[in-house]
This record gives structure tokens, C-alpha cells and sequence, in this order.
């Protein structure tokens, strides 16, 4: 097997890896960058693959057929987004803190859905869904040599997730609305005294963060696992709060940071069927994108440098 | 200062004496036979999977069902479950059933073999039960499966359907246990397709279905054409990539694992057949032996085609006719003792060499 060929195999695997760890890490990113620390990713996206399973399901048998996975995300985007409240309303108007509600959240996230689920159905896991998200060939562009391992048997949701990071890039750097968004998660007094909300600034960040959680984990249920279980949503969460301190809170960074995550998983896993690799004692490859995350953050990228006034809730007419 | 220390002593012993009669409480009503004046109870404690798992939990506990509603017991009192949602869940659940002086306590899966065994040891009196592993202690029974016998036969089904001679096994964690289903497995194959390849990769998870589906794209895309998964909640994924890959025109299957998975595969159809373990047959068992006085206290019970232990399941409209005679065949053999089906490394390479 050739050079090439391991490529086709690996790159659309990294990519569908990805996807939902690019989402979650933009939520993050919002979420962080006005003040709030997000440690309730893994909840939400708890939230967001039990929403968009139970809407599947609900949805299809309503007859919406193929429409209905992509319908399913866009009410976990909304159910993500109300779930975040559990984190706003404390942590900004009560000054919580917001390492422990985090915490909290994700224990609350766990053990709602599943209780949920069982009031539902009866059971502890979901039915698989009838109608999901399918890896698809791209037409024309799956056909050309060398560029088709981007194109052929990938999720669109993977191309959805690398334009919503350049979206979200835009936002946060060149609107005004991202110039207040950094500001009051920078120095929330200046940004005040400029006549800027606080609150609701923090408001806005932590149901965009939300949003995309909902949004990332119905991606990852409605792709890959098909039904809803407590195991569902193991650890992704933390993986994207990783991506989004490796990307530096840039919204580019977390994503190059993401799909460096899914090239090593994509290595680590299917490294045992490839020529070469296949020499290399399986455990090398499985702890393998764990040593080469600590390398990067220890040697290439440096410091990082989290937005100044982050999990310090603002308390106005306070020095 | 001498005052306080003599108080301090009289306090440990009062303490101490209270303990102890409580202890003594205990012993006097295990002795008056309180399963006599309650009935028979029988408890299971599930590992992290949970009871409706679609896999072992669940089929234990649809034993445990069939078996309470056979002899009028009642859910909750004559018989019940405790979930697990985290390893260290186990031994607190083994002791609550122990405490509950249930007659007899299932653990389910090989997870809890080490808990099991120090519980078992806490309450000497005690019948309790293991599913899927052997523990070596007076009051254990241990309830395992020839898994390697129900992989053979799934063998042979996809040694005979594959187009492209490259055939893969999807393991979750590399175990023993695991292990008896990849041999089965390979020997299976190689009995009726000694031309083919066997690809094989562990995911040392059985909980990540993004792997299972990683390890099946790879497999795939190497003109495997058939895999059997032997790896719970990981093997969702290898499902996941088979529809995918059957929509777009390939021609993959997937051979599912402990029970019909004819389900997982709509609506693209991509389960060929699976291998069916039996937990509910084994438990149901190994209750009413129980019940009857015959608790398998200290030994090893073993379920295997001939006990119907293991099968190849119900759903096999997708495997050709001259197929399944072949299996009808094979399962003959190794129920007359004629194959001896390996279970282990060793074993296969030994298998193998016999039959050049």
C-alpha cells in the first residue's frame, strides 16, 4: 500500500474525528472569551446528543425522513443553547464558581438525559436512528487523484464544522460585536465604562458556547454512534476544551488544533493495519496523540494565554 | 487527664460491644433461615454497560426475569438488579444484595471478577455467581461460555460469503475472553476458506464507537469484505461504516456479536447473522439449580453448543442456503466432539497446523 493510499484511508477518518471536537472547541472559545469559564462543554454536549437522537427518532417517525437528523441538530442548537442557562444565570448573576458549576452541569447533564431517556422509552439507551448522516462522496471532486482524500466518504458535517471556525474566526477579530465580546472577557470594568453590557455580553458568549455544544454532540450522535447512551459522550468535551487552549482561544487555532487531534487518533488507531506502523507495538500507538499533545503544548506553542479576566465574575464599581 | 482517657475507653468499649452484638444479630437471623420464610430471592449487579445494554446485562437480567415469573416471584423483593454506572460501584452492590441475604447473587461480566472475589470472601455463607470469567473460591460458581465454538460457526459463514478472501475480527479489549472469539473465529475461516486472510485489530475500548468505525473504515478500504465485531458498544461504529459504505454501493457486512444484532444493521441491512451467546439460558440455570439445592458452589459451569450456550442466531435470511447447511455440518462435528474448537493463540496455531 502506498504512500497515497494510507492518505485516502487516514484523512477522511481524521476529518470525521474532528468535526465535533472543532464545534464543541468554538463554543468554548465564545464562552471563554467573554469571561465565563467553560468547563460544561462535555455537559452540553451530553444535552446536544440526547436532543438530537430523541428528535431523530421523534422526527423520522413523523415521516420527515432524510431531513430529519439535520432538523434533529438544529433543535439540539436551541436545547444547547437554554441548557447553557444552568451555567449563565449562576455564574453571572450570582457569581458562582464557574469551575464548579461546570462540574456540576456535567453531572447534571448525564444524569437528566438518562433519566429522560428511560421516561421516554423504557430503557437505559435509545433505538439507533433510522435517518442520520451519511459519509458521502462530493461529486466531481471525489473523482481527482490526490485531493479526493478530502472529498470522497467524508461527512459533510466535517466541512460544516471547518466553515463555522473560519465564521466564528470573523466574528470574534473583525465585527464590533466580537471586539465587545473580548473586551468584557478582558477587562470587563474598561469595557463598562465604555458603556458596554457586561451581563449581557456574558449572557450572549455562554448560549453561543451553548449552541455549538448542543450542536457538537448531535453531529457526533446523529454520525457516529447512532443512539443514545451514558457512554455516548466520554471525555469529548474535555478534548475540546484541550483543542481550544492548545488553539490558543482563536477559533483557527482550536480547529487546526482539532483536526491535529483527529490525524493522531486516525494514526493511533488504524496505525496497526498500516504498512510500517504495523511494526509498532500497539501501546506506543494508542498513548500516541496523548504524548504528542503534551509535546506541542510544551514545546511548539508556548505559553497560552487565556483571556485575562476569565472565571472572574464582574462585580460593577469593584477595583 | 486520667479521668478523660478511662472515659474515652469506656466510650471504644461500649462502642465496640454495640458493634459487636450487631454482628451477633446478624449471625442469629442468617441462622433462623430467613429465604425459607421470604421466599428464594435472586439478585444480579450489572457492570457499567447497565441492564438494558442490548448485550449480556440485558440477557442476564431477561433470565433473571423469566426465571422470577416461573417461580411467582416478585421484582424488587424476590428478584432485582442493581445498575453499576462506574467500576466502583461493584463491591458496595455486591455487599447491598449480600446484606439483603439474597440467595443468590449474579455478577455480570468479567469486570467485576476481582470485586466478586473479595466480596465472596466477606460473606462466606453466601452463594454468588460469575458470568463470563472463572473465580476460584468455595462460595463462586463460575458461569462461562464456548465462545470460541459460536465464533467458529460464524467463521465458517463468512469464510464461505466473502468475494475478496479478506475477511476482519474487531475485538474491544485484548483478553482472554476476546480472545476465545477471535480464534473460534479465525478456525472457522480457515476451515472452509484456508485461502482467506484474517485481519485482526483490538480498539483496547468497548465503549468508543468513533473507533470501532475508524478500525472498520480502515478494514474496509482494504477490500475486507466481511467483519465480525466482538466489542460492545465499539462495534456501533463498525455498523455505523458498513451502512455507510452499503449506501454507497459497497458490498460490506458485519457479523454481530451475544445476540441477534439483525436490528443494527437497518435499515441497510448489513448484518449478516450473529453470534448468540445464551446468558439468559445460563442464568435461568443456574438459578433454579440453585433453588433445587444444586448451587455449582466452587466450580466452573460451562455452556457450549451442545448446552446451547452459544448458536448462530435466528436471523439468517442473509446467508445463503448451501451456507447454512455447511454450518448445520460443522455444528454436528463439534457437537459430536469431532473439532475441537481453540480458544486460545496457542490453540490456533496448533489447529491450524493440523489441518495442512
Amino acid at each position: 500500500m502506498g504512500f497515497l493510499e494510507v492518505l485516502y484511508i487516514v484523512v477522511p477518518i481524521a476529518l470525521a474525528y474532528s468535526a465535533p471536537l472543532i464545534i464543541a472547541a468554538l463554543g468554548g472559545i465564545f464562552s471563554e472569551r467573554s469571561g465565563v469559564v467553560n468547563i460544561a462543554l462535555e455537559g452540553l454536549m451530553v444535552m446536544g446528543a440526547f436532543t438530537g437522537i430523541v428528535s431523530a427518532l421523534t422526527l423520522s417517525k413523523m415521516g420527515l425522513g432524510a431531513a430529519s437528523p439535520w432538523v434533529a441538530m438544529l433543535v439540539a442548537i436551541v436545547v444547547g443553547a437554554i441548557f447553557s442557562l444552568f451555567l449563565a444565570v449562576p455564574a453571572i448573576l450570582f457569581r458562582a464558581d464557574q469551575t464548579v458549576l461546570g462540574v456540576a452541569i456535567n453531572m447534571l447533564a448525564v444524569g437528566l438525559a438518562i433519566f429522560l431517556v428511560r421516561a421516554f422509552y423504557g430503557k437505559g439507551q435509545t433505538d439507533s436512528i433510522p435517518n442520520r448522516i451519511s459519509k458521502e462522496n462530493v461529486p466531481f471532486l471525489s473523482d481527482i487523484p490526490v485531493l479526493k482524500m478530502f472529498f470522497a466518504n467524508v461527512y459533510y458535517t466535517s466541512y460544516i464544522a471547518i466553515i463555522l471556525a473560519f465564521v466564528a474566526w470573523f466574528v470574534v477579530f473583525k465585527t464590533p460585536f466580537g471586539l465587545r465580546l473580548r473586551s468584557v472577557g478582558e477587562h470587563p470594568m474598561a469595557a463598562d465604562t465604555m458603556g458596554i453590557n457586561v451581563t449581557k455580553m456574558r449572557f450572549i458568549g455562554v448560549m453561543i458556547s451553548g449552541g455549538f455544544g448542543g450542536l457538537a454532540g448531535a453531529v457526533y450522535a446523529t454520525s457516529i454512534s447512532l443512539n443514545f447512551s451514558v457512554t455516548t459522550i466520554l471525555g469529548q468535551g474535555f478534548l475540546a476544551i484541550a483543542a481550544m487552549i492548545f488553539g490558543k482561544w482563536n477559533p483557527l487555532g482550536a480547529m487546526a488544533a482539532a483536526l491535529f487531534f483527529g490525524f493522531a487518533q486516525a494514526i493511533s488507531i488504524i496505525g496497526q493495519q498500516l504498512p510500517l506502523l504495523d511494526q509498532i507495538p500497539q501501546v506506543y500507538l494508542l498513548i500516541a496523540p496523548y504524548v504528542l499533545t503534551i509535546l506541542a503544548l510544551a514545546g511548539v506553542v508556548g505559553r497560552a494565554d487565556a483571556p485575562k479576566a476569565v472565571g472572574v465574575p464582574y462585580i460593577k464599581g469593584k477595583r | 487527664m486520667k479521668k478523660k482517657s478511662l472515659l474515652a475507653l469506656a466510650a471504644t468499649g461500649l462502642a465496640m460491644s454495640s458493634v459487636l452484638a450487631a454482628c451477633g444479630s446478624n449471625d442469629d437471623s442468617k441462622d433462623s433461615g430467613s429465604s425459607e420464610k421470604d421466599g428464594f430471592k435472586v439478585g444480579m449487579v450489572t457492570d457499567t454497560g447497565g441492564v438494558d445494554d442490548k448485550s449480556f446485562n440485558q440477557s442476564a437480567w431477561e433470565g433473571i426475569q423469566k426465571f422470577g415469573k416461573d417461580n411467582d416471584l416478585k421484582e424488587g423483593t424476590g428478584y432485582k438488579y442493581l445498575q453499576s454506572a462506574k467500576q466502583s460501584d461493584y463491591q458496595p452492590n455486591l455487599q447491598q444484595l449480600a446484606r439483603a441475604k439474597y440467595d443468590l447473587i449474579l455478577g455480570i461480566g468479567f469486570l467485576m471478577a476481582e470485586d466478586i472475589g473479595k466480596v465472596a470472601d466477606q460473606f462466606k455463607d453466601k452463594n454468588f455467581a460469575l458470568v463470563d470469567m472463572v473465580v476460584d473460591k468455595p462460595n463462586v460458581a463460575s458461569i462461562v461460555f464456548k465462545e470460541n465454538e459460536g465464533s467458529f460457526l460464524v467463521g465458517v459463514v463468512a469464510g464461505l460469503t466473502t468475494k475478496t478472501d479478506k475477511v476482519g475480527f474487531v475485538g474491544g479489549v485484548n483478553s482472554d475472553l476476546i480472545k476465545k472469539f477471535e480464534s473460534g473465529f479465525k478456525a472457522g475461516v480457515m476451515a472452509v476458506n484456508p485461502d482467506a486472510k484474517v485481519e485482526v485489530q483490538y480498539a483496547e475500548d468497548f465503549n468508543a464507537a468513533e473507533k470501532g468505525q475508524a478500525i472498520a473504515s480502515g478494514m474496509y478500504g482494504k477490500k475486507v469484505d466481511v467483519i465480525y465485531h466482538a466489542a460492545g458498544g465499539t462495534g456501533q461504529g463498525v455498523f455505523t461504516e458498513a451502512k455507510n459504505r452499503k449506501k454507497n454501493g459497497e458490498d460490506v457486512w458485519v457479523i454481530g456479536v451475544d445476540r441477534d444484532q439483525v436490528e443494527e444493521g437497518m435499515p441497510e441491512n448489513v448484518t449478516l447473522t450473529s453470534m448468540v451467546k445464551r446468558v439468559d439460558t445460563a442464568v435461568e440455570q443456574v438459578a433454579k439449580d440453585t433453588k433445587d439445592g444444586n448451587f455449582p458452589a466452587g466450580k466452573v459451569v460451562e455452556f457450549g453448543l451442545k448446552d446451547g450456550g452459544v448458536d448462530i442466531a435466528p436471523s439468517q435470511d442473509n446467508v445463503a442456503k448451501d451456507v447454512l447447511t455447511k454450518v448445520e455440518d460443522y455444528k454436528k462435528q463439534i457437537i459430536d466432539g469431532k473439532i475441537t474448537v481453540p480458544a486460545t493463540d496457542d490453540e490456533y496455531k496448533e489447529y491450524e497446523a493440523s489441518l495442512k
